[in-house]
């Protein structure tokens, strides 16, 4: 049994030998699944990386888990679209250095007869209590991210708490698109995302434009003095790229050729 | 729409497409790398708890049957605990590396190793083993003699325990992250694609997994079956 148990840490021991990386020149950043789904990163993540020899390990989440993992220092930088629970995060001192980096906006999407009369609405809290009143299905992400956030406080800001009629599916923003098409339901969704599936989906914008849905993504650095394990050069150095005109017009030109119209403007330095 | 898939990745795969074969190379790098540690580990205990009784033994053979269930993504979780920054093994910096994966599907494949090796050498007839010692078989030789006559229940193991862990997802979306050149192999693009909306694309990666599996279990199956002609 000692043998055996021997050979156990051995060839476990052999397998760490095949990871090769140093650590110091690694970035570990934790980003929202919309981000990822857009392809946007698989742009601009090579770019940083010939720039600067750095590797960057983008993991993409929801922002609830994004947020946690930056309050656990297990990542080094965020790029994430929940505002609030962001200043939350820099306000214990979890992040530093949060800068606004680019938005696009959420909107409501559904079956193109729609049923509740979501075109009329003048507001996007307007256009929740028309689905509420007239019982037609919603679909949820769920699942604790940026947008789910957003749906959220909208949900909150009309006074209704959905139950019946209310589908709460756990899943990514691109899933939840195509159980709301299937299903005949209206969703919120980040424009990017929607544009993407577009062709596979049967649902209509029916409501965009209003404040409420303005979708924001920051970029911030997780606070070093914090934790010691938090790569403070990459953080910084990251930070400091996205932000950089060229990066900016990347991002205002990304998508046009795909779908027509950018997926996000830049917004650096605005508030 | 099947027919789409499948030419789909014909497609894929005639033309060379250097990211298609990088994730493919990966996937077949740490799938059989955790395969021959889950064999390392799995048929020396599968045959152990085949053989000897010791008390307590019955309780870990059902942890081991009950391991053989295992969700991958619970796997996944505990390794991504484990292997964490601030995890207990977080000074090893192997989070969000192929060696994550190995690790988390080792774990996955193992006991379905270890609990089809000692089925195949329970079946083996008792009274054949005493026969065997009878004859004057040393303990090596006689493991030796268990082995050729287990041996295509031994393969039906490494199929199973190959084809768990090239299948599973959820582990390997945690622990490895799913980095774009890093850490993506078949079963997370897939995924990935799915959420894209690229169903078409998810479609012929999947026609490329199930292809890569099918050829190497019939490799495998070829090498069970062809021993069975000579016996």
């Amino acid at each position: 049994m000692k043998k055996f148990l021997v050979g156990i840490i051995v060839v476990l021991a052999l397998a760490f030998l095949i990871s090769g990386d140093n650590e110091s020149d690694i970035l570990v950043l934790a980003t929202t699944t919309s981000v990822q789904d857009s392809g946007l990163l698989d742009v601009i993540v090579p770019l940083y990386e010939t720039e600067t020899g750095i590797t960057v390990k983008y993991i993409a989440v929801g922002s609830g888990q994004a947020l946690e993992l930056a309050r656990r220092g297990e990542v080094d930088a965020l790029l994430v679209h929940d505002p609030k629970g962001e200043e939350e995060l820099a306000k214990e001192g979890y992040v530093v250095n949060r800068q606004r980096l680019m938005h696009n906006s959420m909107v409501i999407v559904g079956p193109s007869e729609d049923p509740a009369g979501v075109k009329e609405a003048e507001s996007a809290i307007e256009a929740f209590m028309r689905i509420y009143e007239t019982e037609s299905l919603f679909v949820s992400r769920g699942d604790d991210s940026g947008t789910h956030r957003l749906e959220v406080s909208i949900w909150q800001a009309s006074s209704i708490t959905p139950e019946e009629n209310y589908l709460s599916v756990g899943s990514g923003m691109g899933a939840t698109l195509t159980i709301a098409g299937q299903k005949n339901a209206y969703a919120l969704t980040d424009k990017a995302t929607y544009l993407w599936l577009k062709d596979s989906l049967s649902l209509v914008i029916l409501h965009e434009g209003s404040e409420e849905l303005l979708n924001i993504y920051h970029v911030m650095q997780v606070n070093p003095e914090r934790f010691e394990l938090v790569n403070d050069e990459a953080g910084k150095g990251f930070v400091e790229f996205m932000l950089s005109a060229e990066i900016q017009e990347l991002i205002g030109t990304f998508g046009v050729d795909l779908v027509g119209e950018p997926l996000f403007y830049p917004a650096a330095g605005g508030r | 729409m099947l027919s789409a898939g499948l030419k789909g990745a014909w497609e894929m795969l005639v033309s060379g497409d250097p990211v298609l074969y990088e994730i493919i190379f990966l996937t077949l790098k740490v799938s059989s790398l955790a395969t021959m540690i889950a064999l390392l580990i799995g048929l020396p205990l599968g045959v152990y708890l085949g053989l000897r009784s010791f008390p307590g033994r019955k309780f870990v053979v059902s942890v081991v049957n009950t391991l053989m269930g295992l969700p991958p993504v619970v796997a996944g979780l505990i390794v991504w605990m484990a292997l964490s920054r601030y995890g207990p093994l977080g000074f090893l910096e192997i989070i969000y590396t192929p060696t994550a994966i190995v690790i988390a599907q080792v774990i996955i494949a193992t006991p379905v190793v270890t609990g089809l090796t000692l089925a195949a050498i329970q079946q083996i007839d008792v009274r054949f083993q005493e026969q065997i010692r009878a004859l004057g078989a040393n303990q090596l030789q006689f493991l030796w003699v268990l082995v050729k006559e287990a041996r295509y229940s031994l393969l039906a193991a490494v199929i199973a325990g190959f084809g768990a862990a090239i299948s599973e997802v959820g582990a390997a979306m945690m622990v490895g992250g799913n980095i774009f050149g890093q850490t993506r192999v078949l079963t997370t693009a897939v995924v990935l694609e799915v959420s894209r909306g690229n169903y078409e694309v998810a479609l012929a990666l999947s026609f490329v997994l199930v292809f890569i599996t099918y050829l190497i279990t019939a490799a495998l199956t070829s090498l069970q079956q062809k021993q069975y002609k000579w016996s």
